[in-house]
């Protein structure tokens, strides 16, 4: 009985510290950028097929490529969010308008990332083994890479969230997302603060795909699934809460690994149960206003 | 040039050509070969898919993806009765079953605008179509399911006339008093109401409407496909391409998206046939520098030229 509650908790503890850190970097770039990035699964699909090609051709261990692959996506969104969603934001007539254009603007970014990633990585279905050396807990078995997952998300979300929270530029960031107009008179050099927030929702990606890649299968079409469950993460917490999506995230790998004990084909249809009652009764999430 | 135009006047050249068009399709498969009949099928199909989108989303600018829900209800419609009833009354069926859909999923969304009311409508037909997957994996122990044929030629013409009646409807709502309270409830929603607007109402049968079409749409395609699945018939696609379409070619006009839709659905077909491996990259690309550089669709773009022509007409006189 104890072992059974031990693998369901501990399991959904690691599926949940992923989705918490994919949910934080899409609930950065829509919450403040106000970019529903629709291909913020793509970026976790780059990062998990990076670390793969790292790992199988030049033995380069996976944790190194979470220091590889996270700033390199940094970059990558920094600059589509300076040439593409900027000027976006500059030409529309408001923000609604924005809100529409970005999701289409994302999803052709979807399609451009996702056929690349076909041609260089084909359509097969990757994987790899690291560290997969049995760890007793209390009766309950589980792989060393999976434990080192979960220890990663917890440590990138609390740094994350100690970033925001502390740091001048996270003030900046927080700033931006309660009133663009009054950050920008205070001084907060508005459209770079953009551009960062959209890069480091990428550089979460960067850093949940390796993750993935260590305990998952992947394939180039992966991104899609990721997506939609930072989605339902974000409207979980609350649309725009940082600390909310973290939250959240647990609290849905909690479910999903509830649910999976029982029928582990269910578990996609109880997300969007879940999703669908909590916009119905409760829209704004659990942490918001 | 001034005669011509005189001519463009004086015959009401548009309708003229409508005209032409109608008979030009009416016509096509006696003398078109058999791929131009299915690829037009295609675009038709696209083109209702995203002027019904447009009933509701155009005027009252609030995004729905719940178009895959409604095509898809269509689709199984006919997987389902395929063989028991006449096609014309499955197709009814199909449109009245998403029709329903469309009324129940509206009442429960009223409370709901903007980016939630978008996100509602995706997760509602992706909750369709992973219940249907799991019902189908483990009641009826076939994930797919076989649907009867139909000639392509009368497949064609079924499609052909539901893109009628449903332009007739599009035009018909577009200048009656249920169209302008569609408009002022996009404008201010508020007003509309205080201006004794059953915003409720006029909002959820609206949402209806464009639901039916979507559903008699699918329950023909269906015969196209002949092997379908959930994946398949509730492709998230279905509900993103119309939103694009109208987008790509503007919705401030009936024609807009009509025409949005029949070129992105031929540049496709052209770019999966002749770049079958490049095909999603050149789309993608298309996509995002139509947003960029076509803000207002394809229709924006061609009055942008008009008004640039009389102009310099003008200057020359």
């Amino acid at each position: 009985m104890l072992t059974t509650i031990l693998d369901i908790v501990i399991g959904g503890l690691i599926t949940g510290g992923i989705y918490a850190l994919i949910a934080v970097g899409l609930s950065l770039q829509y919450g403040v950028g106000r970019v529903l990035n629709v291909s913020h699964g793509e970026f976790i699909m780059i990062g998990a097929f990076a670390t793969y090609s790292l790992y199988v051709l030049f033995g380069i261990s996976p944790l190194l490529s979470l220091v590889i692959c996270g700033p390199f996506l940094f970059i990558l969104g920094f600059l589509i969010h300076r040439t593409l969603f900027q000027r976006l934001r500059d030409t529309s007539e408001s923000i609604d308008v924005f809100e529409g254009n970005s999701l289409l603007a994302s999803f052709g970014v979807l399609f451009i990332i996702q056929n690349l990633a076909l041609i260089i990585w084909k359509a097969n279905i990757r994987g790899y083994t690291y560290l997969v050396y049995p760890v007793n807990i209390f009766g309950a078995t589980f792989t060393t890479n999976r434990l080192i997952v979960l220890l990663f998300a917890v440590v990138i979300s609390l740094g994350f969230y100690i970033f925001l929270t502390r740091t001048r530029l996270g003030k900046a960031i927080r700033a931006a997302a309660q009133d663009p107009t009054t950050a920008a008179l205070s001084g907060v050099n508005i459209k770079q603060v953009l551009a960062i927030c959209f890069g480091l929702g990428a550089l979460m990606a960067g850093f949940a795909g390796p993750l993935i890649s260590m305990i998952y299968q992947i394939t180039p079409t992966m991104g899609m699934e990721y997506t939609i469950i930072a989605i339902i993460v974000v409207v979980l917490g609350g649309l725009g809460s940082i600390t909310g999506s973290l939250i959240g995230g647990f609290i849905l790998g909690l479910i999903g690994s509830i649910v999976t004990h029982f029928d582990p084909g269910l578990s996609l249809v109880a997300y969007y149960v879940i999703f669908i009652l909590l916009l119905l009764v409760r829209p704004t999430g659990i942490m918001g206003k | 040039m001034d005669i011509i135009g005189g001519i463009f006047k004086r015959f009401r050249v548009p309708r003229l050509i409508i005209l032409i068009l109608l008979i030009l399709l009416a016509t096509l498969p006696l003398y078109a070969p058999g791929y131009t009949v299915i690829l037009l099928t295609a675009i038709l199909m696209y083109i209702i898919l995203t002027v019904s989108w447009t009933i509701f989303s155009g005027p009252t600018r609030y995004i729905s993806l719940a178009s895959a829900a409604f095509f898809g209800v269509g689709v199984y419609t006919m997987a389902i009765l395929g063989k028991a009833l006449p096609l014309a009354a499955i197709i009814s069926i199909g449109a009245l079953v998403s029709f329903i859909l469309a009324l129940f999923i509206g009442f429960l969304t009223l409370r709901l605008r903007g980016m939630y009311f978008i996100i509602f409508t995706f997760g509602i037909s992706e909750l369709i179509k992973h219940s249907l997957l799991w019902w189908e994996t483990n009641m009826t122990g076939t994930v797919g399911r076989w649907v009867v044929r139909v000639d392509h030629d009368q497949v064609y013409y079924i499609m052909l006339a539901i893109f009628v009646v449903l332009m007739l409807t599009a035009y018909f709502i577009r200048h009656s008093r249920f169209g302008l309270a569609l408009k002022s409830i996009g404008q201010s929603e508020e007003a509309a109401a205080h201006r004794g607007i059953n915003v409720t109402l006029v909002k959820v049968v609206a949402f209806a409407i464009s639901a039916l079409f979507m559903g008699a749409a699918g329950a023909i395609m269906a015969t196209r496909w002949a092997y379908i699945d959930p994946r398949i018939a509730f492709n998230p696609l279905l509900s993103f391409m119309p939103v694009m379409m109208a987008i790509f070619g503007g919705m401030g006009q009936l024609y807009g998206p009509v025409i949005g839709a029949a070129v992105f659905t031929y540049l496709a077909e052209i770019l999966m046939t002749r770049f079958a491996y490049y095909y999603m990259l050149i789309f993608g690309s298309v996509l995002v520098l139509a947003i960029l550089y076509l803000p207002n669709g394809l229709i924006g773009l061609l009055q942008k030229w008009r008004k640039r022509g009389t102009a310099e007409q003008q200057a020359s006189t």
